[in-house]
């Protein structure tokens, strides 16, 4: 099987030498959901890295790039030939995207391992990859999955309140999630469900159960088109006004137009807020809102990180990608402007970063909008790192 | 207490929504011994019209009224182009065709209406909440899912019991070939039965819609719990879709209700929240299997 190695491709790059290499394009695969229920998502991600081209005039290091998007159609044996195709068939240097948790999971060691290619993740923050499976080739632009609820958490117990019932989907990130707020919330836990996913979106009997259990606050997490569900479920049954919502990942720039005034007053945590008082944030939002005409979400925020994170190392290596090492160390420093404001890779190469409280409110023109109201924490480690071996 | 009876009603409302749409598969299964596979797609079809329609007509009410005869309509149609041809072939062909017909509606979903969900909201006068007891407070929006599944459910039983149509749709289902030797118009009542299945699944699909989301492949998982609902009931029998539905609607609430608690009893409670639902899921195939063990053709189905 070695002598493959040698095949034609090989030969054929020998034979035109180093040339042929400076004129031939970056290559970076975007795998994110672009049909289905949650195809919003995958959308505002790819607007977001569209405008994150745009914004670096189509050029990493001098030379031009192009990204190559693939649905993963929100399941996680299609994500991986998706990576797979990306990285044997299109040869690119980097693969990025993922919202969903067991979709990373799926593909991750077909990039990092197989292919040997740095992946970033735009969304998914698995427990796994932050811990034992940490990988000199992973980085992440978002968090680990328990950082945001642990956040909530922690805002929760500040605040006082004495008891609460988490819902989740049933599957890795939900469980990640509700260990999270475990994890910093240290009052009551009235119930804990976790409902099938994705087919689960009737809440009714998960409902009755909160009444029954008289918790001070529901804590949930129902990313997309769930969330919108949940909240109309929870609007209808009467809970709102009697038991507080809390949640994450569950009210978005892309949920809301959805969601609408049922979203009002409903807190949440977040690492990024589209109100954030930095240059490249109103850089950001200002040219995402008159070209899309509405606010980018969280997820869009990453993508553009993500982008952004990448071309900071092509242009301290001019361009030339060929030294994985070298690359490796330049993204490790994460040295360009994050929208978020600026931050530091850890020891896993999860972005240790602060962690806002947003509520959904009413902008100038009418428009439902997140505010920031409070910081959560700030400079944050996940709680993972630790069991990292890398240093 | 409350508490018992919010989840016994939660289970009698997604009873009442599944044997919509069981009913129209036990009768085209039962009568025109046609397995289609299509039916979740008529489900779904019916939640796009519904869509469609109350956004032209501004009112859910009138939207969801109009959507019924257009899905009838389709439903004519589907059984004129398609499912005509495939009586006299065996069942095999007949999962081909209509598995096809699955993948044609929801690559024509994608096109028409987009690959991004739609959603309905709860109309207006239904957004608020009934006390069943004092201080018990239930959504009206649910309410009305089991109102109208119990007016179905009486209308079909009229009709089945009480009509000329009725009858010859239960003489159809006891034996097929007789009755088309006695001289009925065997194709024109085939067409009938299968309009009516659509319009009962659309409605499912419509009164649904504002609870879940109008999607592709909405239909595709609900269709396993309807077969297995009629394979429960017995093929072919209205009144055993009736009893199965409710059966199945109320495992699914125990299921995601209590054995968690139950669970816990025993079980670490890491173990029991990730076992519930794990087992829950397969409950109904547990309680199906030993129905048929007990009685092979289902709990009201004819005796061979």
């Amino acid at each position: 099987m070695k002598i493959r190695l040698f095949g034609p491709t090989t030969i054929m790059a020998l034979a035109l030498g180093l040339p042929a290499m400076a004129q031939s394009p970056i290559k970076i695969g975007f795998v994110s959901t672009f049909s289905g229920p949650q195809a919003a998502i995958g959308e505002d991600m790819r607007r977001s890295a569209e405008l994150a081209k745009e914004h670096l005039g189509g050029k990493m290091g001098g030379k031009p790039f192009e990204i190559v998007y693939e649905d993963d159609t929100f399941k996680p044996d299609v994500g991986k030939q998706k990576s797979e195709k990306l990285v044997q068939q299109d040869k690119v240097n980097f693969v990025t995207g993922y919202i969903w948790s067991n979709v990373l999971l799926a593909s991750l060691k077909t990039v990092t391992d197989e292919g040997d290619t740095i992946l970033v993740s735009a969304n998914a923050g698995p427990s796994q990859i932050a811990g034992e499976l940490c990988n000199k080739n992973f980085f992440s632009t978002s968090w680990n999955n328990d950082q945001t609820p642990m956040a909530m958490g922690e805002y929760l117990q500040k605040k006082g309140v004495k008891s609460l019932y988490l819902m989740a989907p049933n599957y890795a990130a939900g469980k990640d999630m509700m260990a999270g707020v475990k994890r910093t919330f240290k009052g009551e836990i009235k119930g804990e469900d976790y409902t099938k996913w994705p087919d689960q979106l009737d809440f009714s009997a998960e409902l009755a159960k909160i009444r029954a259990a008289k918790p001070e606050g529901i804590f949930i997490f129902y990313p997309g088109a769930h969330g919108v569900q949940f909240l109309t479920q929870y609007a209808a049954s009467g809970l709102k006004g009697q038991v507080p919502l809390y949640q994450v990942f569950s009210i978005d720039a892309i949920t809301l137009p959805q969601q609408k005034d049922l979203a009002l007053g409903i807190l949440g945590a977040q690492e990024w807020v589209n109100d954030l008082p930095n240059d490249a944030n109103k850089k950001y939002v200002a040219d995402f809102k008159k070209k899309h005409g509405t606010y980018p979400s969280f997820y869009g925020a990453q993508s553009y990180d993500a982008i952004m994170l990448i071309a900071s190392a092509a242009e301290a290596l001019k361009g030339d990608l060929s030294n994985k090492d070298k690359v490796r160390a330049e993204m490790k420093k994460a040295n360009f402007k994050s929208v978020r404001g600026d931050f530091k890779f850890g020891n896993n190469n999860f972005p240790i970063e602060n962690f806002y409280i947003q509520d959904t409110v009413k902008d100038a023109a009418g428009m439902l909008t997140l505010k920031t109201v409070a910081t959560a924490v700030t400079a944050a480690v996940d709680p993972y790192a630790s069991k990292c071996p890398m240093k | 207490m409350d508490y018992l009876l919010l989840q016994v009603l939660n289970g009698v409302q997604l009873g009442l929504l599944m044997f919509l749409l069981a009913a129209g598969l036990t009768l085209t299964f039962g009568i025109m011994d046609l397995v289609n596979l299509a039916h979740g797609s008529l489900y779904m079809m019916g939640a796009y019209i519904a869509w469609t329609l109350i956004g032209w007509t501004d009112s859910f009410v009138l939207g969801a009224i109009l959507t019924l005869p257009a899905t009838f309509l389709l439903g004519i149609v589907v059984e004129a182009v398609v499912m005509r041809r495939l009586y006299a072939r065996d069942h095999l062909d007949q999962v081909l065709a209509t598995f096809g017909l699955i993948l044609f509606f929801n690559e024509l979903v994608r096109v028409i209406w987009g690959p991004a969900g739609k959603s309905i909201s709860v109309p207006q006068f239904l957004s608020h909440t009934v006390d069943i007891l004092p201080g018990v407070p239930y959504p009206a929006y649910r309410f009305a899912i089991i109102a109208v599944g119990a007016v179905v459910a009486v209308l079909l039983a009229w009709l089945v019991a009480r009509t000329r149509v009725g009858m010859l749709i239960r003489a159809g289902a006891s034996n097929r070939r007789m009755i088309a030797a006695l001289g009925v118009n065997i194709e024109l009542l085939f067409s009938l039965v299968f309009g009516l299945g659509a319009v009962f699944a659309a409605l499912a699909g419509l009164m649904a819609a504002p609870l879940t989301s109008v999607k592709i492949g909405m239909g595709d998982d609900i269709l396993i719990l309807a077969f297995v609902i009629i394979v429960i009931g017995g093929i072919g029998s209205i009144k055993g879709a009736f009893v199965a539905a409710m059966v199945v609607g109320q495992i699914d609430i125990v299921g995601r209700a209590f054995l968690p608690d139950f669970l816990k009893t025993f079980m670490s409670n890491a173990a029991a929240s990730s076992a519930a639902p794990a087992i829950s899921q397969v409950l109904v195939y547990v309680v199906m299997a030993g129905v048929l063990i007990w009685r092979p053709t289902g709990l009201f189905g004819q005796r061979t």
